[in-house]
């Protein structure tokens, strides 16, 4: 019971962050879409950083 | 689809195996046989169902084990086993019995003919043996390691007579630049990128098609396994620690530019994060894409099942094609994106290892650097 509500808080805030990234980088890109490649390799990074994150703690709430 | 319907296949016994002994709970067996998906296994086992006769049937082939016990080197087919995996069938062989248990070999201790089980359902008078076998995973990682030696030195050989490929080989010459080009040179630099260029482009490669090898209805799950994603973790946290020059060095131990007393306390910090955390994270991320979105797909398949009470056959079975569609769509994309990913940031730690900062600094009257625009920049990607 507590994993699950701890793998719900665990989306919320892997589902804030991405939507953080993706935001920015979309906010990025409108302003400068030429620079729009390396706008968005640096988006995936971080994307998998979190995602990592987010695995890893809901890997060990497991 | 092709997918969906195998599995259907495959499927359709838990729930008319009701027959084989008193009441199913469906949920249970849906776990269950996802469970054994997610894990590696002994045979290669594609679909079972129960004949009119009431046997259950097995369709698959068996694959050698391969163990070494306290009798030294043991093989056998797998077949022996009879399908079984809850410690029943007993094989001797070598002067040994063996039994297996959840997809695990045990080796029965002197004089026990039976397994004996503790409340936790685990053997008391049986040890597990180290396990050489070629399982499933093993199969997919030869399969796959020999189809790209095949393509990769065709498309080898035909640069030596022709400046365009022909055949597959335009298939696989976009994606090779693609690997050099966009994630190889940008990220580790053009004076050493030569040299990880066939790491890079190996790993892309096998990590792809073993992705796309497990949406495949043959129930491959081998970028699933922890063992596999951590032995390339490690290949990775081998290479860029072996290739590390005296500047990523110095910056993990005695980090310039920073007061003393911190300068301990910062290599504690980039020591964990060089050698645990970087390559922790790689394996984690594969691992756990991979195997949830096997579990998702799955999960929506037995939709069919689960749900054939309260919506009917035809709604259930048609929610649950959607559904898993869709996704095995998106899993086609996160196949893609998660080979990309692990190149990329394996590209990413080799770049920061072999960085060669040939730029001037500025030295105080300490001799110490004062950092420049270019370093906090470096120090903050």
């Amino acid at each position: 019971m507590y994993n699950l509500i701890g793998a719900g808080l665990i989306v919320i805030g892997a589902g804030i962050g991405l939507g953080q990234i993706g935001g920015k980088a979309m906010e990025g890109i409108a302003r400068q879409p030429e620079a729009t490649g390396k706008i968005q390799t640096a988006m995936i990074i971080i994307a998998a950083l979190l995602e990592g994150l987010a695995f890893g703690a809901l890997f060990l709430g497991k | 689809m092709l997918f969906a319907s195998t599995i259907a296949l495959a499927e359709t016994p838990v729930k008319d195996g009701a027959n084989d002994g008193g009441q199913i709970d469906t949920k249970t067996e849906v776990e269950e046989y996802i469970l054994h998906h997610i894990q590696d296994s002994h045979d290669f086992h594609l679909f079972s169902y129960t004949n009119d006769a009431g046997e259950r049937k097995h369709i698959g082939f068996p694959l050698p084990v391969i163990i070494w016990t306290s009798n030294g080197l043991t093989t056998f087919m797998s077949s022996e086993f009879h399908h079984d995996d809850s410690g029943q069938v007993i094989v001797e062989k070598n002067g040994l019995k063996f039994t297996k248990i959840h997809s695990k070999i045990y080796e029965l201790d002197a004089g026990a003919s039976t397994v004996a089980f503790d409340e936790d359902h685990h053997a008391t008078n049986a040890h597990k043996v180290l396990d050489f076998s070629i399982t499933k995973s093993v199969v997919g990682v030869l399969l796959i390691g020999l189809l790209m030696f095949v393509w990769f030195s065709r498309l080898a050989k035909q640069y030596k007579k022709k400046a365009i490929p022909t055949g597959f080989g335009r298939v696989l010459e976009p994606l090779v630049l693609y690997v050099r080009d966009e994630i190889a040179r940008p990220n580790i630099g053009e004076k050493h990128y030569r040299r990880f260029t066939g790491y890079l482009m190996t790993v892309f490669f096998f990590i792809w098609i073993l992705n796309l090898l497990g949406l495949t209805p043959f129930g491959f799950n081998v970028t699933g396994q922890l063992a596999v994603t951590a032995c390339l973790a490690i290949f990775t946290l081998i290479i860029y620690t072996a290739s590390g020059n005296k500047d990523y060095w110095m910056h993990i131990l005695w980090m310039p530019g920073v007061p003393i007393l911190i300068r301990p306390v910062l290599a504690l910090i980039e020591l964990a994060g060089a050698l645990i955390i970087k390559p922790f994270s790689l394996l984690v991320r594969l691992f756990a894409n991979i195997s949830a979105g096997h579990i998702v797909v799955m999960s929506l398949i037995a939709i069919m099942f689960t749900l054939k009470k309260s919506l009917g056959v035809v709604g259930a079975t048609s929610l649950s094609l959607v559904l898993s569609f869709f996704i095995t769509l998106i899993e086609v994309l996160v196949a893609f994106l998660q080979a990309y990913i692990f190149t990329m940031l394996s590209a990413l730690f080799i770049g920061m290892a072999v960085a060669e900062h040939d730029h001037d600094h500025d030295h105080d009257d300490h001799g110490h650097e004062i950092p420049d625009a270019e370093d906090v920049r470096a120090d903050f990607i």
